[in-house]
């Protein structure tokens, strides 16, 4: 007999398959978010205002200023700073929407609703990695839609560049949403979340390479570039996407990022960036398990 | 089984067990001990009201017994499971409804009720009965598909409890469940509860400060700076006041007063410009009191005891109402600045 019929207290009632229960719970959190922001429709699209002011304005202003200047690839113009910050501007898209989405739990929590959560016969870690699944999916839609201006800035799509790009998008939001997990997780007030805005969100966006090669820059700026999830990010998807677009190999690989002198491959890159990601997770659901 | 059961009573086992057994519990944060050594006991299928004024430990030990404070000494235990040994027990076995609403309004009731039956491993083949029945209990099946963000203060509060009580819980936690709701809307969802435990034999264990609604109880604690100062039945605290009260309004009530001290041997208190008294049998008192006094009489009242008669007795204190909290200001400062989230 199922307990739909009357419902009394039987000794099944209550009992709740907590691991199950888990597997659900992850599910349905990645769920509420991702319906959340289907419903804030208009948000996809005003999102594009953003990338576009950079791409159009700023980035016109500054490759009509640095013309004569020298360029990126030996002087030639083989390669312009449109083309040259698009992967950049895709990563602050990505950046962007995984900290603020993450930051949901902010919200969350001043609005009660954390509290449901948080007292569901589930173990904690589910809060933390649904949040973090949750906050990876509107980060990756959030940059991949970016790729819709790539025709204008002379970047050329391929369906393989296309599906190069993808789980490099996803590695990007994956570790920026699980900062942004990790250190919602610990902020009690609103005012916290500003304070997150400006001096993390803000430097990271700034020193992640989205704007500037990380070649040549002064030694102390050098190590936070270093320090900076997003910089592992940023380089392979401007390596794809740079590719994918003709531009020569000696251009591009020059773009890359070194580590003590070494030029690290995509590969390299992308595991530091996961590593990066999984600490931070672990950090967040330590957040969560603390009980007053 | 659907009988009427006023009492609680435990069909099940033919024994009574309690629901929720609570042995000096303390909560201290830092300097201030906001629940001072609190020991109580409720039955299964009871309604358990905890009274007191804001402060007065109410919350802190509600959010202790379902698991999201941990005390400071004591022993807590809720539907049998120590609150400490087996909090995943304890959460599976317990429903809740919070002081402050914990829905998300940009989703619709069914899909609050949804994100509900997921937290709580409720399987695919039950989900839709249980919502469309706890949809039913609180007569919100023709909203269910609006954004709760269109309901009103009265509609959401029905919302939670339907989804406190989704899972079937054993024991379901109220904390101030009618808080800021016009009468109507209280009497309804008091109509809701008594229906539940009719149904259900749950146990529902609830916080309050108004003094009427005290009275839906089957017993109550009052509790004032963190610890319990009356524990029993509605009639039983009652009782504890003795005799009738006694209001009346007099030209000159320090006159009065003095002469009343004098007459009847009786402590009339004065307060809001009215003298108040306690006495044995008010209905053969009162025309004495009128012959007797020298000063003119503008108002009398006489009134049995009621809760509030009794909290003031027990505290020296009237419960005030509450305050809107610094939460409201808050989320109208959110929706000034961040209105794009929310």
């Amino acid at each position: 007999m199922s307990e739909t019929a009357l419902p009394q207290v039987s000794a099944g009632r209550g009992a709740v398959n907590v691991r199950g229960a888990s597997l659900r719970a992850v599910y349905i959190i990645w769920y509420r978010d991702v319906l959340r922001y289907w419903r804030d429709r208009w948000r996809v699209g005003a999102s594009l205002a953003q990338p576009l002011l950079y791409l159009v304005i700023f980035g016109t202003g500054l490759s009509s200023s640095l013309r004569g200047a020298g360029t990126f690839g030996n002087g030639g113009s083989s390669l312009s700073y449109q083309q040259f910050m698009f992967p950049g501007i895709m990563s602050m898209a990505v950046l962007f929407t995984a900290i603020f989405g993450a930051m949901s739990i902010v919200w969350d929590r001043e609005f009660g609703f954390l509290k449901e959560v948080l007292v569901a016969p589930i173990n904690r870690s589910a809060v933390a990695i649904g949040k973090t699944l949750g906050s990876t999916t509107q980060a990756m839609i959030q940059g991949l839609i970016i790729l819709v201006l790539a025709p204008f800035v002379g970047v050329k799509l391929t369906p393989l560049l296309v599906l190069e790009v993808i789980p490099l998008t996803f590695a990007l939001a994956f570790s920026l949403s699980a900062l942004g997990v990790a250190v919602g997780s610990g902020i009690r007030s609103i005012q916290g979340f500003q304070m997150v805005m400006n001096f993390l969100m803000m430097p990271m966006f700034f020193l992640s390479g989205a704007l500037f090669p990380l070649s040549r820059l002064p030694g102390w700026m050098t190590v936070l570039t270093r320090l900076d999830p997003a910089a592992y990010g940023v380089d392979p998807l401007r390596r794809v996407v740079l590719s994918g677009s003709g531009v020569p190999d000696f251009i591009v690989n020059g773009l890359a990022i070194t580590l003590f002198g070494i030029r690290l491959n995509i590969a390299v890159e992308e595991l530091i960036l996961l590593g990066f990601g999984f600490i931070l997770l672990a950090a967040a659901i330590r957040n969560f398990q603390v009980r007053d | 089984m659907r009988a009427t059961r006023w009492k609680p009573s435990s069909h099940q086992s033919g024994m009574k067990t309690s629901s929720i057994e609570v042995h000096n519990l303390v909560k201290r944060y830092g300097e201030i001990e906001a629940v001072r050594g609190i020991d109580l006991e409720v039955q299964q299928g009871e309604i358990f009201g905890f009274l007191g004024p804001n402060g007065a430990g109410k919350s802190t030990t509600i959010s202790i017994l379902a698991t999201l404070l941990k005390p400071t000494s004591g022993s807590a235990s809720v539907a049998g499971l120590n609150v400490e040994e087996d909090p995943g027990g304890v959460r599976a076995r317990i429903g809740l409804v919070f002081q402050d609403p914990s829905l998300d309004d940009q989703l619709t009731a069914r899909e609050n009720l949804e994100f509900h039956a997921y937290l709580y491993g409720l399987s695919s083949s039950i989900r839709r009965e249980r919502i469309d029945e706890a949809l039913a209990m609180v007569e919100l099946t023709d909203r269910a598909s609006s954004p709760v963000k269109t309901y009103s203060g009265g509609m959401k509060r029905r919302l939670e409890i339907a989804r406190g009580v989704l899972h079937y819980p054993q024991v379901l936690f109220l904390d101030e469940p009618t808080l800021g709701l016009d009468p109507q809307t209280r009497a309804r969802i008091w109509e809701y509860l008594h229906g539940l435990r009719r149904r259900e034999a749950i146990t529902i264990f609830m916080t309050t400060h108004y003094m009427d609604e005290a009275e839906f109880c089957d017993r109550i604690a009052i509790i004032d700076h963190g610890s319990i100062v009356a524990l029993g039945t509605p009639d039983q605290l009652k009782a504890q006041v003795g005799g009738d009260i006694v209001t009346v309004t007099t030209d000159n009530n320090a006159v009065a007063a003095e002469e009343i001290r004098q007459m009847f041997e009786l402590e009339p208190h004065v307060a809001d410009g009215a003298l108040r008294m306690e006495v044995e049998d008010g209905a053969s008192f009162l025309p004495l009191l009128l012959r007797k006094l020298s000063i003119p009489v503008s108002t009398v009242s006489l009134s049995r005891p009621s809760l509030d008669t009794v909290f003031i007795k027990l505290t020296g204190r009237t419960i005030r109402e509450e305050e809107a909290g610094n939460l409201d200001h808050l989320r109208s400062m959110a929706s000034r600045w961040g209105g794009r989230r929310r």
